[in-house]
């Protein structure tokens, strides 16, 4: 076995065996089961970082068997990015999950519901991250599709560990989506085979695929995977769900399974279909535009904490949508006359791909001390948690660096994400993305300032006050800082992310 | 156009159809065997794919994919039923409650207990 074939094997299977052992029901099988995935899934992806950086992509047929018949590992830069940035995030919150839930041997893990969710909240995460890795290494569309609906499936039972009526109503409608997402991509998969006669990604990156039937099979599964992703207009399945899951659960939504169906989105339009067409792109990149305007302002108008966060979300994913157009041949913009270079920008490549990184840790920081605050409080209010910040400094300080890094502020990965993206812009004269970029970065401030505003109030709320674990406050907090500081190190991730880059097939 | 097209466009139609269904059937049931019938449409469409190009040779791709996505589906529906009966638990209803995206309901709902 290789090296490539040994971590490959590792960050799919590892977390998938520990989902197993965390099943248990013990308290130490819990733990077992998270150290267990946490050690596979970041040892694996750093052993594909340093062998991708070196050799470049990777491939592993599993069992020796190729395709068509057998099914393909495969590695490149942008996977390995994505793999990394979810061992990071996963390790921490399933460190932060340990204390979050409470001691299982002192609940009633069978009757009581905090004691379901204690008990369930592990083993249907390591599901989910196994099923993420997967995605991230898939070559072919139908592994895609089969990891896609784990993803779905894990991902919505998480919400619904949460007990109010509101969260599992979220949950459900979760699910409705997230199955019709899936239903839409398998047939824009079963209409590819029809006109095609293959899944190997890599093998319809090379085929011909400007007839109308691969055409309505590239809308029909980027409209699957838009609702996924909770692409504007298909948003509103997001804030009620990522604000009524248990805090862990919010943290891994929306910093990372997200990002699943955006990673097959990118792989589908520019690797696969290369570059789809100039509208669809300008379609892409307009709604998400659309998007980072529309849930900044609708973060500014919520009253709970946990919904600010999760509109945030809406926004940024926005930003993510806005590469789509900057990235193509000729700087296509909304003003027309762009002069760029031919090929790929690696500019906005780079760039986009390092905001979507960046979201993943700072998301994840934020909801983590957003968990905090409303699990000192044990309400979610923005008025309740006035005050906050005087006894829990940590948890305030992490908030205050995710939000540094999602409005783009330096030395934080997304100033450097963002600083690329308006270069392009700027390059390509699209006026109209500059100001999109800009405005949404003003509105992230101001609803970060918003919530801070909240939690230095000196009139402290008068209500209870329950103690908060240091490992939660530390997990919220180095993340935080890894957020806000990766824009130093962000050559590395650059070099990784040109392994491969937009086309990695042509 | 032949008959194999009509498999294909059937496996389209019946997929719309429930695609129609699932936006519109408010109760849960109907959205969960909608979504089944989804399915169904797909795997029509799978297994008119192979024959479309060579109708002389089986080609076990699509067959494979039509069983995985059967277990797929009955996994999926196990979920969505289970869920379905949660939902009429704690909410008293088999319907999803319709939330505005502005208000803000009720801030105050407690966080998950732990």
């Amino acid at each position: 076995m290789t090296g490539a074939e040994l971590w490959t094997t590792a960050v799919v299977f590892g977390p998938l065996l520990a989902s197993l052992v965390a099943l248990g029901g013990r308290a130490w099988t819990l733990r077992a089961g998270l150290a267990l995935g946490s050690a596979t899934a970041l040892a694996g992806s750093f052993g594909l970082w340093v062998e991708v950086t070196r050799e470049g992509p990777v491939r592993h047929l599993l069992g020796g068997w190729g395709a068509p018949l057998g099914i393909e590992l495969w590695a490149d830069g942008f996977s390995v990015v994505m793999l990394a940035v979810t061992a990071v995030v996963g390790a921490a919150v399933s460190l932060y999950s340990t204390s979050y839930f409470g001691d299982l041997s002192q609940l009633d893990a069978e009757k009581s519901p905090a004691g379901r969710a204690a008990r369930y909240f592990a083993p249907l995460w390591l599901l989910l991250w196994s099923a993420l890795n997967g995605i991230y290494l898939s070559a072919d569309l139908f592994n895609l599709y089969v990891t896609l609906e784990i993803l779905g499936l894990a991902a919505a039972a998480l919400v619904t560990l949460a007990v109010t009526p509101k969260a599992t109503v979220a949950g459900m409608r979760y699910l409705i989506v997230s199955l019709v997402g899936s239903m839409l991509f398998l047939l824009g998969v079963a209409l590819l085979y029809t006109e095609v006669g293959t899944l190997s990604l890599e093998e319809l990156a090379a085929a011909d695929l400007s007839g109308s039937m691969a055409t309505s099979s590239l809308a029909l599964m980027t409209v699957g995977m838009a609702a996924k992703t909770a692409l504007f207009p298909l948003h509103g399945w997001l804030p009620p769900a990522h604000a009524g899951a248990p805090a862990p659960a919010s943290a891994l939504l929306s910093a990372v399974v997200v990002k699943g169906s955006f990673f097959i989105l990118v792989r589908l339009w520019f690797a696969v279909y290369g570059g789809g067409s100039d509208g669809g792109l300008l379609l892409m990149g307009g709604l998400g535009a659309a998007a980072i305007l529309w849930g900044s302002v609708l973060a500014l108008r919520q009253r709970s904490l946990k919904r600010v966060i999760a509109y945030s979300t809406v926004a940024q994913l926005g930003y993510l949508f806005i590469m789509f157009p900057l990235l193509a041949p000729e700087g296509l913009s909304l003003a027309g006359s762009g002069e760029g270079s031919a090929g790929w920008s690696n500019d906005a490549w780079t760039g986009g791909i390092l905001l979507a990184l960046s979201h993943a840790l700072a998301k994840a920081a934020m909801f983590m001390a957003a968990g905090n605050m409303t699990y000192a409080v044990a309400k979610d209010a923005l008025r309740d948690i006035s005050g906050v910040a005087h006894r829990l400094p940590m948890s305030f300080l992490a908030f205050g660096l995710g939000g540094l890094s999602l409005a783009g502020l330096p030395p934080s990965a997304g100033f450097v994400g963002k600083w690329l993206l308006l270069r392009e812009a700027l390059a390509a004269r699209g006026w109209f993305w500059v100001a999109v970029i800009t405005a949404g970065g003003l509105l992230t401030i101001a609803y970060v300032l918003m919530v801070l505003r909240h939690a230095l109030d000196r009139e402290a709320s008068s209500g209870e006050f329950r103690p908060v674990p240091k490992r939660m406050e530390w997990a919220a907090l180095l993340l935080a800082l890894a957020a806000a500081t990766l824009g130093v190190r962000a050559t590395e991730t650059f070099q990784i992310l040109l392994q491969g880059g937009v086309q990695p097939w042509s | 156009m032949t008959s194999l097209d009509l498999y294909t466009w059937a496996g389209v139609a019946v997929f719309l159809l429930a695609l129609h269904a699932v936006v519109t059937r408010a109760h849960l049931i109907w959205k969960v065997l909608a979504i089944n019938l989804m399915g169904t449409g797909v795997f029509l469409v799978l297994l008119a794919a192979p024959a479309r190009r060579d109708p002389l040779m089986a080609d076990p791709l699509p067959q494979g994919m039509v069983l995985t996505g059967i277990v797929v589906a009955v996994a999926a529906t196990a979920l969505a039923l289970g869920m379905a009966l949660r939902v009429v638990a704690r909410t008293g209803s088999p319907f999803l409650t319709v939330e505005t995206e502005t208000a803000d309901p009720d801030p105050d709902a407690p966080e998950a207990p732990s």
